[in-house]
C-alpha cells in the first residue's frame, strides 16, 4: 500500500495532461498563434516573403479602396443572405415534406443528401456543365422549339452568383434538412395531439408552435451555414474561376491569390483578419444567445 | 482495537462550496455503517473519498492503520459497488470479475480460485460467460458486488447499491447483503437515501446534512432518541409530529399541549433542568387510540380530516392545538372525515428539542 | 380518431400536414408525393447528366441533348479520365490524384480520430485543470476562416521541413479536424455513466488501460461516425491540398479541377465528366453505405459543447 504524500498540481493526472499536448499544442499554436501572427503582420507591407516593416493601418486603406475587394465583399453579401435564407426555407420545407409519415422516406432522404457527400470542386463542375449555354439546360430547352429561351447564368456578370447560388444550394440543403428534421423528430409527439384537439390547422402549428420550439436547431443550422458561406472558396474557383472579369470574386479567393499569386502577402492578412472580424460579429451573438442566455432561462 | 476506517478532520470544497465539513468517523473492524441522508448532504462525497475517486481539500483518511488520503482508488483495499452496476458492457461477467485482478498482475491460478468463490458467494456460476446486457438487474448487481468480493479486501463501499431495482428485488437484494456480511465480516460503508435499508442493515448509522454528521448511533437510538430535530423529522414515516410549546422545569417537567398539561413523567432528560419554549414531538406510531388511549398518560380529542387507508393500516390526518397531527388505526377501523377519535400517548416515548439549536432536551 | 377525419375534411390540403393521417390517397398526399418528386428530380438531375455524358462520345455531345441518354455507349472517357489524360507535365491521368488522395487521407483519418478520440477521453474523464480553457480555443478556432491561418502554418511548415509534403498536409487535416472530432468524442464520453470510469479505477486501470480496455470498446459506432465524417471532409478537401503539397502530390479534386479548368487543348467534356464522377465515387460509395451512420455525424457537428 502506498503511503505517498499528496501529489503536486502539475505531476497530478499527469497521462491525462500528457495525452491532451497534440490539443493544447494545436489550440495554442495553430489557432491562438496563427491567428495573432497574420494580425500581427498585417501592420507590415511584406510581400514576397513576411517582413516586420511596420507601416500601419496602410495595407487596411488600401484594401478597403480596391475594387475588387469591394466586388468580392458585395458578392458575398448578396450571397450569404440569399444563401441562409434559401437554405433555411428549403431545407426546412424538405425536412416538412419527409415527416410526413412518407414511404420511401429514407430514399427521398437519401437523395436529398447525397450532394454534401460530394466535394464543392465536384459541385461546382457539374454545375458548371449543366449551366452551359451551348450544351447546358438552355440548349437543351432551344432544342425542345423555345429558339429564344435564355438560361446562361454563369456567362452574365449580372447573374454570375446565382448560378453559384443554384449549386450552394444544391449542395447544402440537404444538410439543412437534415437539422431539421431531427429538430422535428425531437418534438413531442404530445404537442401534435395537444394541437389538434385544440383543433389548429397543422401549417399553424408549424408557425406557431413547432418553429418557436426548434429555435436552437435553427441557430445551429443558422451558424454551420454562416460559417461554411464565409469559408465559400473551392466553389467558386471551379464553377466560374471568379469571373466572368471580377464578376463572382469572393474574400476567401482575394486572399489566397493575394498570398499565393500576386505575392502581396500583407494585402492577403489584411483582408483575411477583415473576415476573421465578420466570423467574430456572427460568433458573439450566437455565444451570447446559446450561453449567455442560459443564466437566465 | 485499531478502527478499520477512520477519518480525520475531513473536507471538501467544490470552488466555495463546502461539501464536507471538517468531518470525524471511526469505523470499527467488521462493522456495518450506514450513511444516510437526502440528497446533496455529502454522504457519496464522503464515500468516494474514502475510495479515492474524489480528493479532499484537507484532512486524512486512514484504513486500517495506513493513510491512505492520496493513494489510487486500487492501492486502499477497497471494494466499491455502485447504483448503476457500473459493469464494463463488452466484457463478460468472468471478464468483469477479472478485470481488476489482472491489472494488479495476479497469477491466473489465484485468480481463478477467487473468481470461483466469489461466484459460489453470490451464486453466479451460470452466468460467468454472459455479458451484463443479458442479465437482470438484480444479477447485474450481483456481478458487481462479486467485483468487490473477488478483490479480497477488508472494506466494501456501496454507493446506493440497490437503489435502481425494483421494490421486491430490493427487499430480496437486502437481505443478501445482510447475509453477506455477517458470512464474511468485513467492513462495510454503504450509502442509502432510503431509511428502511439503513435501519435494517446497519450496526451504526451516520445522518448526514450539509456535509456534517447529525448523529452516529446505533439504529434503534436513532429512531428512539434523535439528537436533534432534524434526525427526528428524518427518520421514520410517516414523520414525527411536533407541536411548538413550553417546557416547565420548576417543578415536575411538563409542557402545555392544546390548554392540557402534559406531565413528562418517564422522559429520560439528556439536559434536564430547562425551561422556555421547545419542539414536543411524538412518532405517529407511539399515538394510540381506542381502549388504549384511555389508558394513555395523555389523552386528547381530535377530528379526523382525512383518511389514507393502507390496507393494515389506516393513516388518519388530523390537527392537534394548530399543528398537523398524523396517526395510525386499524386498517378494519372505518374512519370519515369530521369523526372525533380519542387518541392518547406515553410522554416518555415523547422527544423534545430546544429552538434555538433544535438539540434535544 | 375523430380529429384524424376533421384534418381529412379541412378545406386546405395544401396545407394540411403534420404526421398524423395515414390514408394512402388522399389529396394531401397526393400533393405532397408530387412535390417531393419533382424536388427528387432536380436534386438528381446533376448526377444523371453527369453519368450520361461520361458515356457519349464528343461528336453526340456537340449534337445532342445533355439529357438524352447515349445513344451509343463508350467507356473510352472514363479510361482516358483514369490514366491518360495531362494535368500540366504529368499524363498520368487521374489514378495519379487517386492514389495521392488514398496517400493523404488514410494517415490523416487514422492520426486525426486518434488524437481526438484520446482528447475528447481525457477532457470528458479526467477533468484535469485548464482542460476546458484549451477546449473552449479549440471549439472557437473550429470557426476561425482557414484564410487567417493558411500563411503561417506555411512557415511553421516550412521550418519543420514539411511544406509540400505529404506528412505536412496530413498535420493539417489532423489539426483541423481536431475541433469537430474532439467535440464528437467528448460528447460521446461524457455519455459514458461515470460509475463505469470509477469502478475501472477502483480495479487499479490507469488512463490508458481504462482507454484500451474500457472505452475503446465501448465507442466502435462513433469511431465508425468519425471515420466516416471524416474520409469525406479530407477526400473532399481542396484548399489544403493546393496550399501544403507540390503538384505531383495534388489530391484527387484539385487534380480534377486543373483537368476541366485548363484553359489549353480542346475541351472533353465527357472525360472531364468522367473524372469528376471518379472523384465523386469514394464519398459517394460511403455515403451509400453507411446510412444512418453518416446522418449522425453530421448531426454530430451540429451538437453543442
Amino acid at each position: 500500500m502506498s503511503q505517498s504524500g499528496k501529489p503536486t498540481g502539475l505531476f497530478k493526472n499527469l497521462s491525462a495532461k500528457i495525452a491532451a499536448i497534440p490539443m493544447v499544442l494545436t489550440a495554442l499554436v495553430i489557432f491562438v498563434g496563427c491567428s495573432v501572427w497574420t494580425i500581427v503582420f498585417s501592420f507590415t507591407n511584406s510581400r514576397l516573403l513576411p517582413s516586420a516593416n511596420w507601416v500601419g493601418l496602410d495595407q487596411y486603406e488600401r484594401l478597403w479602396s480596391t475594387r475588387r475587394w469591394m466586388i468580392s465583399i458585395e458578392n458575398l453579401a448578396i450571397y450569404g443572405i440569399l444563401m441562409l435564407i434559401l437554405a433555411l426555407v428549403v431545407g426546412f420545407l424538405l425536412a416538412a415534406l419527409i415527416d410526413q409519415k412518407i414511404r420511401f422516406e429514407d430514399g427521398f432522404r437519401t437523395i436529398f443528401l447525397y450532394p454534401y457527400a460530394l466535394s464543392f470542386i465536384v459541385t461546382g463542375l457539374v454545375w458548371q456543365w449543366l449551366l452551359n449555354p451551348e450544351f447546358g439546360v438552355q440548349n437543351a430547352v432551344r432544342n425542345l422549339g423555345f429558339e429564344t429561351f435564355s438560361f446562361d447564368p454563369l456567362y452574365n456578370p449580372d447573374t454570375v452568383l446565382y448560378g453559384v447560388l443554384i449549386a450552394g444550394l444544391w449542395h447544402t440543403s440537404g444538410l439543412v434538412m437534415c437539422l431539421m428534421l431531427a429538430g422535428l423528430r425531437g418534438i413531442d409527439e404530445d404537442v401534435w395531439k395537444a394541437t389538434k384537439i385544440d383543433g389548429i390547422p397543422a401549417w399553424k402549428t408549424y408557425i406557431v408552435v413547432v418553429i418557436p420550439m426548434m429555435r436552437p436547431v435553427f441557430i445551429t443550422t443558422l451558424v454551420l451555414v454562416t460559417s461554411g458561406i464565409i469559408k465559400l472558396y473551392d466553389l467558386v474557383i471551379a464553377q466560374t474561376g471568379g469571373g466572368p472579369g471580377l464578376a463572382s470574386e469572393v474574400p476567401a479567393k482575394f486572399v489566397f491569390d493575394m498570398m499565393f499569386v500576386s505575392q502581396n502577402l500583407a494585402q492577403g492578412f489584411a483582408a483575411s483578419t477583415m473576415m476573421l472580424v465578420a466570423v467574430i460579429f456572427v460568433i458573439i451573438p450566437w455565444a451570447y444567445l446559446e450561453f449567455g442566455g442560459k443564466k437566465h432561462g | 482495537m485499531q478502527p478499520s476506517v477512520s477519518i480525520q478532520n475531513l473536507k471538501l470544497d467544490f470552488g466555495s462550496v463546502s461539501v464536507l465539513r471538517d468531518l470525524n468517523l471511526d469505523i470499527g473492524q467488521g462493522e456495518f455503517l450506514v450513511l444516510l441522508g437526502s440528497s446533496g448532504c455529502g454522504k457519496s462525497t464522503l464515500l468516494n473519498c474514502i475510495a479515492g475517486l474524489l480528493e479532499p481539500t484537507e484532512g486524512a483518511i486512514h484504513i486500517n492503520g495506513q493513510n491512505v488520503t492520496w493513494a489510487e482508488p486500487s492501492d486502499r483495499g477497497i471494494g466499491m459497488v455502485f447504483q448503476s452496476y457500473a459493469l464494463y458492457p463488452q466484457m463478460t461477467v468472468e471478464g468483469n470479475l477479472t478485470f481488476g485482478l489482472k491489472n494488479a498482475k495476479m497469477p491466473k491460478e489465484e485468480i481463478k480460485r477467487r473468481v470461483a468463490r466469489a461466484a459460489e458467494v453470490l451464486q453466479i456460476e451460470p452466468l460467468l460467460k454472459r455479458k451484463p446486457a443479458a442479465l437482470s438487474g438484480g444479477q447485474r448487481q450481483r456481478v458487481a458486488i462479486g467485483r468487490a468480493l473477488v478483490r479480497d479486501v477488508d472494506v466494501f463501499l456501496f454507493d446506493e447499491p440497490l437503489s435502481n431495482l425494483d421494490a421486491k428485488l430490493r427487499a430480496d437484494l437486502r437481505v443478501e447483503i445482510k447475509r453477506l456480511h455477517q458470512r464474511l465480516r468485513n467492513t462495510m460503508i454503504y450509502v442509502t437515501h432510503d431509511q428502511v435499508e439503513a435501519m435494517t442493515l446497519a450496526d451504526r448509522i451516520a445522518i448526514m446534512k450539509g456535509g456534517v454528521v447529525m448523529q452516529l448511533d446505533a439504529p434503534g437510538v436513532i429512531y428512539n432518541k434523535p439528537a436533534n430535530k432534524y434526525v427526528a423529522d428524518f427518520i421514520g414515516s410517516p414523520s414525527m409530529n411536533f407541536f411548538a410549546t413550553t417546557l416547565d422545569s420548576t417543578r415536575e417537567p411538563k409542557v402545555r399541549i392544546a390548554g392540557k398539561d402534559v406531565y413528562l413523567t418517564g422522559y429520560e432528560f439528556t439536559r434536564p433542568g430547562i425551561s422556555g419554549d421547545v419542539w414536543f414531538g411524538i412518532r405517529p406510531e407511539h399515538i394510540v387510540t381506542g381502549e388504549l388511549a384511555d389508558m394513555a398518560p395523555a389523552q386528547f380529542e381530535v377530528a379526523a380530516e382525512l383518511a389514507e387507508p393502507m390496507g393494515a393500516e389506516t393513516l388518519i390526518w388530523s390537527t392537534l392545538d394548530g399543528a398537523p397531527l398524523r396517526f395510525r388505526v386499524d386498517g378494519q377501523m372505518t374512519v370519515s372525515p369530521g369523526d372525533m377519535i380519542r387518541i392518547g400517548f406515553d410522554p416518555a416515548r415523547a422527544s423534545i428539542f430546544d429552538t434555538v439549536e433544535e438539540l434535544r432536551i | 380518431m375523430a380529429d384524424v377525419t376533421t384534418t381529412m375534411q379541412r378545406p386546405s390540403p395544401a396545407h394540411a400536414s403534420g404526421p398524423k393521417p395515414r390514408r394512402a390517397f388522399s389529396r394531401r398526399n397526393i400533393m405532397i408525393y408530387s412535390i417531393l418528386f419533382v424536388l427528387a428530380v432536380y436534386y438528381l438531375l446533376p448526377f444523371y447528366v453527369m453519368l450520361m455524358t461520361s458515356l457519349k462520345g464528343l461528336t453526340e455531345i456537340r449534337t445532342g441533348n445533355i439529357f438524352a441518354p447515349p445513344v451509343e455507349i463508350t467507356f473510352e472517357p472514363w479510361a482516358k479520365a483514369w490514366s491518360t489524360v495531362c494535368t500540366g507535365l504529368n499524363c498520368d491521368g487521374l489514378s495519379r490524384g487517386f492514389w495521392n488522395s488514398v496517400k493523404i487521407t488514410v494517415p490523416s483519418v487514422f492520426f486525426s480520430i486518434t488524437v481526438a478520440s484520446v482528447n475528447g477521453y481525457a477532457l470528458s474523464m479526467w477533468r484535469f485543470k485548464g482542460a476546458n480553457v484549451f477546449f473552449t480555443i479549440l471549439i472557437i478556432g473550429a470557426f476561425i476562416p482557414y484564410q487567417v491561418m493558411i500563411y503561417p502554418i506555411v512557415v511553421l511548415l516550412r521550418e519543420m521541413g514539411l511544406y509540400g509534403n505529404l506528412g505536412g498536409l496530413v498535420l493539417v487535416h489532423t489539426i483541423f479536424g481536431m475541433p469537430i472530432l474532439t467535440l464528437l468524442f467528448r460528447n460521446y464520453f461524457s455519455s459514458v455513466p461515470e460509475e463505469l470510469f470509477k469502478a475501472a479505477r477502483v480495479d487499479g486501470a490507469r488512463f490508458w488501460t481504462i482507454y484500451f480496455k474500457i472505452m475503446l470498446p465501448m465507442a466502435l459506432p462513433i469511431f465508425v461516425v468519425a471515420v466516416i465524417l471524416q474520409t469525406t471532409a479530407i477526400w473532399n478537401d481542396f484548399l489544403f491540398g493546393v496550399i501544403y503539397t507540390r503538384p505531383e502530390n495534388y489530391p484527387m479534386t484539385v487534380q480534377l479541377n486543373n483537368i476541366v479548368n485548363s484553359v489549353t487543348g480542346v475541351k472533353e467534356y465527357n472525360v472531364n465528366m468522367a473524372a469528376t464522377l471518379l472523384s465523386g465515387v469514394v464519398p459517394l460509395t460511403i455515403y451509400f453505405l453507411s446510412g444512418k451512420l453518416f446522418v449522425r455525424g453530421i448531426a454530430a457537428g451540429a451538437v453543442k459543447g
